[in-house]
């Protein structure tokens, strides 16, 4: 929370501030928590200080990454993480990575945040016409099966960083969306919002002071556990070779570009792998604790 | 009943229409040329009009739609423009492989599941029950292809336990569903997990034990079968994400089923191709929603329909 947005949620909902006082503190405490965000801070750091990190840039195909024989050099030696069929540093692509899947993570996902919550307070909050129309799109949208979705939207458009955040942010918005509708239109059914209407307050006022600060804590969680679909996402496009494009590197088309050699290579497969199964368990750690911690009735629940 | 049915079934088939309009605008926008597949790079410009006009490529956008439409209303899918066969004929060859997989998957998932979220529950508050819940944590954060090479690569190429790959036997069988399962037993483990929590509060369990009957059997007698079936009903919605699944499943393990069919398809752009799996994978989609929903007041005779 900003400084600037609690107070306007002090006027509207004492309740919500008084629970998101100390939101921090109390992640702080779980460890399951701590060890999410330590692995996410982990990442950003590996990502932003990559290039101070490593010897070799990513795309750098080295003489001595290569035995005799010219395959890749297993880990350990003069190469942390071990090299790849090109001889490039396994490490310094899996760090280059991590930019990749951080910046699809939060750009696809805002997006995807912004689009869904959109939808759904305009769908809960004018029902009738408007609202159907936009449930039924949604409802559409559900029936498509995620992935082929996104693999066609792919191929249209030739997939760049930019594209593939934009096609990932297409294919999900929809799930916030039915989560945002479905909270506000039983906001919008309580009495404190007809108490407000009946005093005059005008739609916009509603909106913006009473019924988003109410749906802060569901876009929070909601806006971290989709950072975490948004990585496998990405990582599964690039996996099928429909994603980020190499040679800009991404774990998914890390495991793309070596899986034929992965029987005598295993870790060119395992170790970028092991990086997006941390990355998205660090993410789904912090939301699940969001959770918990902004509203102990969802305790439990995924 | 009839007449939430009749409704849903009306939406279902609105869904589905508009679930096509969409895909058959979106292959129709896109840049790449499927006549250019088909005829090859050594064509005259002349061979590409032709088979664009055969085609009927070189129709409107509305005009096209609606030819498909009026085939699709009469069950026909179109012909492939690559393989000289029906759409409807590839995929009912290559569907049964799928269903095969999804079946194990869901036993996989349940099995695994359902066992999790029961011992967590009894176990509540244990580091057991921690242990457990973080595992489920991993299993809905472990990307699927790479849970998917991972088995192949400990229990096909090391232990030599199961084959490498393809489609028969059983032990074909054993991998790929584990693959696409393990998702949703993260899943099937939380939910198993709160409902069996739920129904542990019971009086009726409470009353159970009050009279003396043994721990396990008021566990498995009384509080399993009512904590299992609002989990049960969730089956159809799984559908989606197995349609989704199976595109990598079938891919890592070289599984002949639809997921494969549609990845090949869209690498060669055959559009006819492409649009049938869609709508079937589609239509599993609604139709295992609709299911989901038709259950739930059985299971629980609180929720109503409407």
């Amino acid at each position: 929370m900003t400084d600037r947005t609690v107070p306007e949620a002090a006027t509207a909902a004492p309740v919500a501030v008084h629970r998101e006082r100390g939101v921090l503190a109390r992640l702080l405490r779980r460890p399951l928590a701590l060890l999410g965000l330590a692995i996410i801070l982990l990442t950003v750091l590996g990502a932003v200080f990559a290039p101070h990190l490593v010897a070799h840039s990513p795309d750098e195909q080295l003489f001595e990454g290569l035995t005799i024989e010219g395959a890749p050099l297993p880990p350990g030696g003069q190469f942390l993480l071990g090299t790849d069929l090109l001889g490039r540093d396994l490490l310094a692509r899996i760090l280059y990575g991590a930019r990749t899947s951080l910046i699809i993570g939060i750009l696809a996902n805002g997006v995807s945040l912004t689009i869904g919550t959109l939808v759904g307070v305009l769908a809960g909050f004018f029902r009738g016409f408007f609202g159907n129309v936009l449930m039924r799109f949604t409802d559409l949208m559900m029936a498509f099966p995620a992935l082929l979705l996104a693999i066609c939207l792919a191929a249209v458009f030739q997939p760049s960083l930019w594209i593939v955040a934009l096609v990932i942010a297409l294919v999900n918005w929809v799930q916030v969306a039915r989560v945002i509708y479905t909270e506000t239109s039983s906001l919008t059914a309580r009495e404190f919002i007809e108490a407000e209407r009946s005093i005059g307050a005008g739609s916009g006022r509603i909106l913006f002071r009473h019924i988003l600060p109410h749906l802060y804590s569901s876009i929070i969680v909601y806006g971290t556990l989709g950072i975490s679909t948004t990585v496998l996402l990405e990582a599964t496009l690039s996996y099928l070779g429909v994603g980020v494009q190499p040679p800009t590197p991404s774990w998914g088309n890390i495991i793309f570009e070596n899986q034929t050699y992965f029987q005598a290579a295993p870790w060119l497969v395992f170790l970028p792998g092991a990086a997006i199964l941390a990355l998205a368990l660090a993410f789904n750690l912090v939301g699940d604790a969001l959770r918990d911690v902004l509203d102990p009735t969802q305790r439990g629940r995924l | 009943m009839l007449g939430y049915l009749a409704r849903r079934l009306v939406q279902a088939v609105l869904i589905l229409l508009g679930v096509s309009v969409v895909t058959f605008a979106l292959l129709y926008l896109l840049p790449a040329d499927p006549v250019r597949q088909i005829a090859g790079r050594s064509a005259t410009a002349q061979t590409v009009e032709n088979i664009r006009r055969q085609l009927g490529l070189d129709q409107p956008f509305l005009v096209q739609y609606g030819r498909y439409l009026l085939g699709l209303v009469q069950g026909d899918l179109g012909r492939s423009y690559l393989q000289r066969s029906e759409v409807s004929d590839l995929i009912a060859a290559r569907l049964p492989a799928s269903l095969l997989l999804m079946a194990g998957a869901i036993v996989c998932e349940l099995a695994i599941g359902l066992t999790m979220g029961l011992v967590a529950a009894v176990k509540r508050g244990s580091a057991t029950d921690q242990t457990l819940m973080v595992g489920s944590f991993v299993t809905v954060s472990a990307p699927q292809f790479v849970v998917g090479l991972l088995l192949l690569y400990v229990f096909a190429v090391r232990l030599g336990w199961f084959p490498i790959g393809g489609y028969g036997t059983f032990r074909h069988l054993v991998l790929p569903s584990l693959t696409l399962g393990i998702l949703g037993a993260g899943w099937y483990s939380r939910m198993m997990r709160s409902s069996m929590i739920d129904v542990l509060r019971q009086d009726y369990i409470r009353t159970a034990r009050a009279k003396g009957l043994p721990r396990l059997t008021v566990l498995l007698r009384h509080a399993l079968p009512n904590a299992l079936l609002p989990v049960i009903a969730m089956i159809g919605i799984d559908i989606g994400l197995f349609m989704s699944g199976i595109v990598v499943v079938e891919s890592v393990y070289g599984w002949p089923g639809i997921g494969q069919l549609a990845w090949q398809a869209i690498q060669r752009i055959d559009i006819p191709i492409i649009m049938g799996v869609t709508l079937v994978s589609a239509c599993a989609i609604v139709l295992g929603n609709l299911l989901a929903d038709i259950v739930s007041p059985f299971i629980d005779p609180r929720i109503r329909l409407r």
